[in-house]
């Protein structure tokens, strides 16, 4: 029995207000110091991200989001593969699909949208977003808690 | 539907395709028709805020190469490196220690080298590879690494290794701080050094398989190659003091599109002698252009492609042997042909990991050396040839260190009125009648993909579109819109 290994991905601008949450959900995750548990934050997702999904057994991608419901929504998420037409664009699926198809293992994966409402150029959350983030921050940490005691085999 | 919802009003025609995606700055295409139905103009417009200059202002200036790391996901680095180098001058230093300046191109060439296997291997290999033609749901890396197994291990890895560089000499894989005024706060330690001596050989033959595989790509669409989107223009780099490819440091030479020197030999500090940066109303964007060929004549390209054109050899062997093949295209004269673009990539990133190998092997790595003071100034500027093009930093400070002016202008704005030409191009070959079909909005996308532009990439927030095309007629009223995730 091994306890399952899990990922964290904050990702946006904390230089851009509310598209700072991902990187502060990463931030507040990482000081739980919990075994077994790595946390990534980067401005957005790169292709190479997806050898670290891969050697994780559940993954949670998390990023602000402009329109969805406050405080937050999880999707779980399935591998799909897209192209854009700038490198400034790689959604969570792509990550997945790459993961699976090139390192043959894509793990449970679930986006975590926490809502946001000004994304001028201020460093600094508004204080509905860090409202939503408290909230968001809650519910994963005890996702993460189940998911740990809940060993692979 | 997969990739798109469309709805359809007849009459006027009216195609509507809604998208759900999750960057907040996006591309949108106006193609505009004459009254013969024609295509008369096509412009890319970037939805891009302007406020970075002023979220700029006020900062103390030795803060700036951090903060300006927030202005793009791709390009931290090179935004990092840019305002370092602005600062030296501010802080009155114009020649750096062996190690600071060593430092500094190894995480440059790193940065370079990663961005453009990004461009190559996720957006461009799958065109290339698989066909304009190939069916979306295939048309993409994961399609690729089907078909081309060992193309997607050269992707991941060769992001991988150029992470890796950014890491061992920014501290970290993300948001790194290398530059200080006048120097670095760091060398490279040995642990680091010899961890990447043990790959760099690897890297280098993966790039130059690439090459290989892009040339066989050429050689089997020489004429979709050679005219795609693409037209003769003038071209802009950096180049070193004696002419050849420095992507780091050096002065700002343009030609035209015969080669002929528009201007040589330009400071950075005289870069808005030369050029001048024009608002138009319908674009967030600035078009810069040269000074003394005027609006309609000045505007240029920049990029691996302007990079090759400009520069008169690569100082490295195995790009050098690239360049004079690559060069050959030109039948004497530049090579003109846009999806060159990506051909002129690879040979970048070749020379980016040979430059990495040559300063991996240079003691000058692990000097302690770091710093320099100089007379202070009140004014820096800045010039780096990013992975995109040309990057220019321009900062003046006030008697209290802060910032009182910024202005920046990077690669893809200096790529603006090339990219309309490219839309514009494409447009007349592939639109028929007054419908958007998949394949005008692929071959669009195949157009500017080979400019790889920087949308408003400081921020990626959930919920909005990348790619919107609307056709309209003579009098400007809409007649087809479609959105493309």
């Amino acid at each position: 029995m091994i306890t399952p290994r899990i990922l964290i991905l904050g990702y946006g601008n904390p230089g851009r207000q509310d598209d700072g949450l991902g990187p502060a959900a990463a931030a507040e995750i990482e000081g739980l110091g919990w075994p077994n548990l790595t946390v990534y934050d980067n401005y957005q997702l790169n292709i190479e991200d997806a050898m670290d999904v891969a050697t994780h057994d559940q993954v949670w991608f998390v990023d602000a989001s402009k329109s969805g419901p406050s405080p937050y929504e999880v999707h779980e998420l399935a591998p799909a593969e897209r192209i854009g037409f700038t490198s400034h664009i790689v959604g969570p699926e792509s990550i997945l699909a790459i993961a699976r198809q090139y390192f043959g293992r894509s793990p449970q994966a679930f986006l975590l949208a926490i809502r946001g409402y000004e994304f001028e150029f201020i460093e600094a959350l508004t204080p509905a977003a860090r409202s939503n983030l408290r909230e968001a921050m809650a519910m994963l940490t005890a996702r993460i808690s189940i998911a740990c005691e809940s060993p692979v085999s | 539907m997969s990739m798109s919802e469309v709805s359809q009003v007849v009459g006027r025609r009216k195609i509507v395709i809604d998208p759900v995606t999750r960057v907040e700055g996006h591309g949108k295409v106006t193609i505009r028709l004459n009254e013969a139905g024609e295509v008369e103009q096509a412009r890319f417009h970037i939805v891009e805020f302007r406020g970075f200059e002023r979220f700029i202002q006020g900062r103390m200036y030795w803060e700036v190469p951090v903060i300006v790391q927030r202005l793009c996901g791709i390009c931290p680095v090179s935004h990092h490196l840019g305002a370092g180098k602005a600062i030296d001058m501010i802080a009155g230093v114009d020649k750096l220690t062996p190690t600071a300046e060593k430092m500094r191109r190894l995480m440059h060439y790193g940065q370079v080298l990663q961005s453009n296997a990004l461009n190559f291997f996720h957006l461009a290999s799958p065109d290339l590879l698989l066909g304009f033609e190939a069916p979306v749901p295939q048309r993409n890396i994961i399609g690729v690494i089907e078909a081309f197994p060992e193309v997607g291990k050269w992707a991941i890895f060769i992001r991988k290794f150029g992470q890796q560089v950014i890491a061992a000499t920014g501290g970290r894989r993300i948001h790194p701080r290398l530059c200080v005024p006048g120097g670095v706060n760091q060398n490279l330690t040995i642990e680091h050094r010899d961890a990447l001596r043990k790959d760099i050989d690897q890297i280098t033959g993966w790039c130059s398989d690439a090459l290989e595989l892009y040339k066989s790509f050429v050689h089997s669409h020489q004429k979709l190659h050679e005219t795609f989107a693409s037209f003769p223009s003038s071209y802009m780099s950096i180049v070193g003091a004696d002419g050849g490819m420095d992507l780091y440091d050096g002065n700002l030479r343009a030609i035209d599109a015969a080669g002929v020197p528009i201007f040589e030999n330009v400071r950075p500090v005289e870069y808005a002698d030369y050029l001048i940066e024009e608002v138009r109303s319908w674009s967030y964007m600035k078009f810069p252009h040269i000074r003394s060929l005027g609006r309609e004549n000045g505007w240029y390209r920049v990029g691996p492609l302007a990079q090759l054109n400009c520069c008169s050899h690569i100082s490295t062997p195995i790009a050098e042997a690239a360049r004079q093949e690559f060069m050959i295209q030109g039948t004497g004269g530049l090579v003109h042909s846009t999806l060159a673009y990506h051909w002129a990539r690879i040979i970048c990133m070749i020379h980016c990991a040979e430059i990495i190998k040559e300063l991996l092997f240079d003691n000058d790595l692990q000097g302690t050396d770091l710093q320099t003071v100089g007379v202070r100034r009140d004014r820096g500027v800045s010039i780096i040839e990013a992975p995109r093009g040309t990057l220019i930093h321009d900062y003046t400070v006030d008697a209290d260190d802060q910032v009182t002016r910024a202005n920046l202008i990077v690669s893809t704005t200096n790529n603006n009125e090339a990219m309309n030409r490219s839309v514009k191009q494409v447009a007349i070959e592939y639109l028929t009648g007054q419908e958007i079909t998949e394949g005008l909005l692929n071959h669009i996308e195949v157009a500017i993909r080979a400019y790889d532009p920087c949308l408003s990439c400081a921020t990626h927030a959930l919920g909005d579109m990348p790619l919107i095309v609307t056709l309209e007629d003579a009098e400007g009223t809409v007649i087809a819109t479609r959105v493309k995730q």
